[in-house]
């Protein structure tokens, strides 16, 4: 790793004061992406702004028909939530897949969305569940948030605080995972909302994205069956060693199928 | 530039001056001496390096030494109580969940956070725990046979 200087600011005033002073600062969340990008010399901050004492910024509250999720609470600790659980049982399901127990332990909401990683989960959540992300300075929709490849709505310096996921009719997750890796292959959320049904799919393009056939499909008929014959165009799917497009393709459909059959139980 | 660290490692506090860059697998092998914990990949895939903060098992190759400043750290080494070996420790020795050892203690201290969750998990359930630390050794099928009698032994 490249040197740096190391902060742990006790209030988001803090934090955003030391971001504004320098300008190669980077936040620390869990480090479960950036520690090892560090330590391949991929990024090379002058200053890391470690968020973890700042207590406002981690745990789970109920508000209603909402759950608020704090930007630096833990995956284990949403898997592990009986307020997840039995508010949006799929949530914390999708928490509990998410790489392994010490990836969980460390690794972040917030550090999660704000990275965007084409293969990472909560982003299926976020969009499914239609969510609301929360920074310092607004609020984003879901819809608005994930860009592109590592790339979403968030400013320079902007800090996100929590996410207010609304409680759904009914959800599931199913998820491809890496076998080495555990990262989505190809990962869907299914979700019947207030608004409506949402499909958000995860590992097959560059960021998360809402797949609207199959969302017009199962708002015709939510089930399994309604998905029969449908096929999903692998034009602008992602390419690597794990999959091809056209096989993503393939699994778009296999694990929307999953969702909801597993939402519907 | 260097910083002094400090935190209670298995029940005693301990310090160390670091550079801001230091890991804390570094830490604590190479500063504080205690060799059990192991570094295996350095990329967070392997798990020899697991040990626990604040009551939680982490893969101490992927912490700062200056994010632990404070924290209660467990490591291999305060897991046997007076000379003799802890339930699960035995139980990997009893039901050979062990080759050459390298993994061996990032597995123990991972099964111990297992079972502190989950005082009486199943084979699928300590497998799919057990997904971040990888043997290139046993094969698991021992592992997963010790780490069973061993949650047993604690219960008892
Ligand atoms: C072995 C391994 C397996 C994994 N498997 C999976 C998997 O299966 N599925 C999955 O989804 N993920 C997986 N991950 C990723 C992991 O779950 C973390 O969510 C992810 O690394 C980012 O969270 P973090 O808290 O560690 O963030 P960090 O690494 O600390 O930060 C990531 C980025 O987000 C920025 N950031 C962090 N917090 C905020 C904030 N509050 N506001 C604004 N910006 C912020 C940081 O500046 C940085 O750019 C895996 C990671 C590892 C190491
Ligand atoms: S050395 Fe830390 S996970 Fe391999
Ligand atoms: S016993 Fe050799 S790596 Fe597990």
């Amino acid at each position: 790793m490249y040197e740096f200087q190391y902060h742990r600011p006790a209030s988001i005033d803090e934090a955003k004061k030391i971001l504004a002073d320098n300008d190669e600062a980077i936040i620390l969340a869990g480090g479960m992406t950036m520690l090892p990008t560090m330590k391949l010399r991929l990024a090379r901050p002058s200053d890391l702004v470690d968020l973890s004492a700042i207590d406002s910024l981690r745990g789970i509250r109920k508000d209603g028909k909402t759950i608020e999720i704090g930007a630096m609470t833990p995956h284990a600790d949403v898997a592990g939530s009986s307020v997840v659980q039995s508010e949006i049982p799929a949530l914390a399901d999708l928490a509990g897949m998410i790489g392994d127990a010490q990836v969980r332990n460390r690794g972040t909401i917030g550090g999660s969305l704000s990275n965007s990683d084409p293969a990472a989960d909560y982003p299926a959540a976020v969009l499914g569940l239609n969510a609301v992300i929360k920074t310092d300075t607004r609020e984003i929709a879901a819809d608005d948030f994930f860009k592109d490849l590592f790339e979403t709505a968030l400013g320079p310096n902007e800090i996100i605080q929590a996410v207010r996921f609304p409680k759904p009719k009914r959800a599931a997750y199913a998820k491809f995972p890496n076998p080495a890796s555990r990262y989505a292959v190809v990962g869907v959320m299914i979700a019947e909302t207030t608004d409506g049904i949402r499909a958000a799919v995860t590992g097959a393009g560059p960021c998360a994205f809402r797949a609207t056939e199959i969302e017009a499909a199962l708002a015709k008929d939510f089930s399994a069956t309604a998905l029969d014959g449908l096929t999903f165009d692998a034009g602008d799917l992602n390419d690597d060693l794990h999959a091809s497009p056209e096989y993503r393709a393939h699994l778009v459909i296999v694990m929307a199928k999953r969702a909801v059959a597993a939402a519907s139980v | 530039m260097s910083i002094t660290v400090s935190f209670t490692l298995n029940g005693e506090p301990v310090s160390a001056e670091v550079d801001n860059h230091t890991l804390l697998v570094e830490m604590i092998r190479d500063q504080l001496g205690r060799t059990g914990t192991h570094i295996g990949c350095d990329t967070s895939q392997c798990g020899a390096c697991v040990i626990h903060v604040d009551g939680r098992s982490v893969k101490s190759c992927t912490m700062l030494a200056v994010q632990a400043e404070g924290a209660d750290v467990g490591t291999i080494e305060g897991v046997a109580l007076n000379g003799k070996l802890h339930p699960m420790q035995e139980a990997f020795r009893e039901y050979h969940g062990l080759q050459c050892g390298f993994c061996t203690p990032g597995m123990i201290m991972s099964a111990l956070d297992l079972v502190q969750q989950n005082p009486d998990p199943s084979e699928q359930e300590i497998r799919q725990w057990l997904v971040g630390n990888l043997c290139r050794c046993t094969g698991y099928q021992n592992i997963v046979r010790a780490v069973r009698a061993g949650a047993q032994a604690m219960r008892s």
